[in-house]
């Protein structure tokens, strides 16, 4: 039996250079596919412009969402493809890698959904995103001032955000 | 054990060619199966849009609750996608190796035109062969 070699077809991705940092970029959408925060630490290509890369992404999710919850092996109860799934509603994924980068998805009860891009051999971060989502309870959905469905500018949580993603092996 | 639950394969366009469904529960009927075939596809594709760095190939493994996906795509564009149990191992030799049956008993089968449904039971019954937990034990060598 012969087999494929173990060779590349793609040459293999840079390693990124940032100190104890494996993380490329983080999206944080609300229900309604508003981009409440987008942070980036490391990413050299730029495929398309900040709001055509953030509906893409949304759009993409979304569509995972859908097809995962069709094609569920488990569950007899399936509704139709294309049709919105509720947050927690039918079976969900919480990750996908491909051989240069890994994303890794949450979504809460209330329908924000938590999303690491991260370097393709980093582990299973579903901990990790709920702990970014404590942060996010802490420091941004518990702030009065902050208006729900607006983008955040809390200088607290991008500071907290920054030390804890650096500490993520 | 770990089982398999389904097997696609789909060509360059995104269409499905071949499906292989050895789950008993949330059986999908043929035109569900081609829709989420070309769903597939398209998300495979998009997948490469959002890359942060240069030379992504598309998305090789999906985790969900309750089941891993992974893919392989050829060098001509064909995917070859199996839905199995979270963790089962040895996934990536599979797709390998129905690759290389796919070669062995579509490509160089005379009568098969290329992009069409697969139609050849040579590659059937090597296939469901392959697909047994035991043989897929020992690709895992």
């Amino acid at each position: 039996m012969q087999f494929f070699g173990g060779s590349e077809i793609n040459p293999s991705p840079q390693v990124p250079t940032a100190s104890g940092n494996n993380a490329h970029m983080m999206y944080v959408f609300n229900r309604n596919g508003v981009c409440l925060l987008y942070k980036e630490w490391n990413r050299p290509l730029h495929t398309l412009n900040p709001q055509q890369d953030h509906k893409l992404m949304f759009g993409l999710l979304f569509s995972l969402k859908s097809l995962t919850a069709k094609m569920d092996p488990v569950n007899a109860e399936k509704g139709n493809l294309g049709v919105p799934q509720l947050p927690g509603q039918g079976c969900s994924f919480h990750s996908f890698r491909t051989n240069t980068y890994k994303l890794s998805f949450m979504e809460t009860p209330s329908g924000i959904k938590i999303i690491l891009v991260t370097h393709p051999k980093t582990g299973d971060l579903r901990e990790s995103l709920k702990y970014i989502y404590g942060l996010y309870v802490e420091y941004v959905a518990k702030n009065p001032i902050y208006n729900p469905g607006s983008p955040v500018k809390s200088e607290l949580f991008n500071t907290a955000l920054d030390q804890y993603v650096r500490s993520i092996s | 054990m770990a089982a398999i639950y389904s097997l696609y394969i789909i060509n360059k366009s995104g269409g499905l060619i071949f499906y292989k469904d050895c789950g008993t529960k949330g059986r999908m009927d043929t035109n569900d199966s081609l829709r989420v075939a070309s769903l597939w596809h398209s998300m495979h594709a998009i997948s490469q849009q959002l890359s942060p760095v240069n030379g992504c190939s598309g998305i090789e493994l999906l985790q969900a609750d309750t089941f891993d996906l992974h893919c392989f795509q050829s060098l001509p564009g064909t995917k070859f996608f199996v839905v199995c149990e979270p963790g089962t191992p040895h996934m990536e030799s599979l797709l390998r190796y129905v690759y290389e049956l796919y070669t062995d008993y579509v490509l160089k089968n005379p009568f098969y035109e290329i992009e069409m449904p697969i139609r050849c039971e040579l590659f059937d019954i090597n296939l469901t062969q392959a697909v047994q937990s035991d043989r897929v034990a020992l690709l895992g060598r």
